[in-house]
């Protein structure tokens, strides 16, 4: 699926990244935890979440996260939405709560990326 | 003789916004000593990890590098409150961390079972009241097993 294909299903607004609408995302992340996003490793992943700070984009960067989805109507601040361009990272404002959002991705062919951690 | 490459960062205790700075900027540092992606995405999560869980359990401290040919170590230390239980505060799940912070996203006890996870070799000093030393290692090559 293509970050412009993400935006189409979540009827998302673009606040940066047009260059990189024609990438491919091959997985996706939803949480508001940033340290349980941290302990999930994939390839060109989406990662959608509530929580609205610098940490998030910071997270994203060091997981090479190409795509982050504000969900809920959350709206970063300039200053946030900055520090994503500069890093190459597109971001995405949906209105949709966080389980349709997951829900509608994971129908339109995204999953979570091949099987899970077991921590006990 | 091997090269060597030494970093220092000192890491705020007052402002949560820009925890991470030292992170970031040891990522640029590790893609300039052409280390693989893989790696410097391994060693950039513990790092980041390591150096949130100073400003949000310590009062910040200083994260000191040191990359050569086979290893990238990480040293962070902090003047914090220590660790009273070490065993406990591996457990995944296991915070002490406020509600205020995990407003912020952290506090899910998953910070030091990532940077085990991520690490090859990982090293708790801790002394209550005195502070914390976390040494880390990833190797820039994968062991062959
Ligand atoms: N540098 C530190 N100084 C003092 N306590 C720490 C430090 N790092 C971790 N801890 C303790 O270990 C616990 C577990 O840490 P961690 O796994 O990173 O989870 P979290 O940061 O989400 O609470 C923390 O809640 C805290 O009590
Ligand atoms: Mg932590």
């Amino acid at each position: 699926m293509t970050i412009r294909e993400v935006q189409t299903i979540l009827d998302a607004r673009l606040l940066t990244g047009e260059d990189s609408l024609d990438k491919e995302v091959l997985s996706a992340c939803g949480s508001d935890m940033m340290s349980d996003v941290l302990a999930f490793v994939k390839d060109q992943a989406v990662l959608l979440t509530g929580l609205c700070n610098a940490q998030v984009i910071r997270t994203a960067q060091m997981m090479d996260i190409l795509c982050v989805v504000f969900v809920r109507g959350k709206n970063p601040t300039e200053e946030i939405i900055q520090m994503a361009a500069e890093s190459g990272i597109t971001v995405l404002g949906t209105d949709h709560r966080m389980f349709s959002a997951c829900g509608m991705l994971w129908e339109g062919g995204l999953n979570g990326g091949a099987g899970y951690d077991k921590f006990h | 003789m091997t090269n060597s490459t030494e970093l220092l960062y000192v890491i705020s205790g007052e402002d949560f916004a820009s925890a991470g700075e030292a992170s970031t900027s040891f990522k640029n540092e590790l893609k300039k000593l052409n280390v693989s992606p893989e790696v410097i995405r391994r060693a950039s999560i513990a790092m980041y990890e390591g150096e949130i869980n100073m400003v949000i359990h310590a009062y910040g401290g200083t994260a000191r590098v040191t990359v050569d040919d086979k290893d990238i170590k990480i040293v962070l230390a902090d003047n914090g409150p220590g660790i009273e239980d070490v065993e406990k505060a591996m457990q995944a799940g296991y915070s002490t961390a406020t509600d205020g912070i995990r407003d912020l996203g952290f506090g899910a006890g998953m910070g030091l079972p990532n940077m085990k996870k991520y690490s090859d070799e990982m090293t708790i000093e801790t002394h209550e009241g005195e502070g914390t030393t976390v040494t880390m290692i990833v190797h820039r090559e994968p062991e062959v097993s």
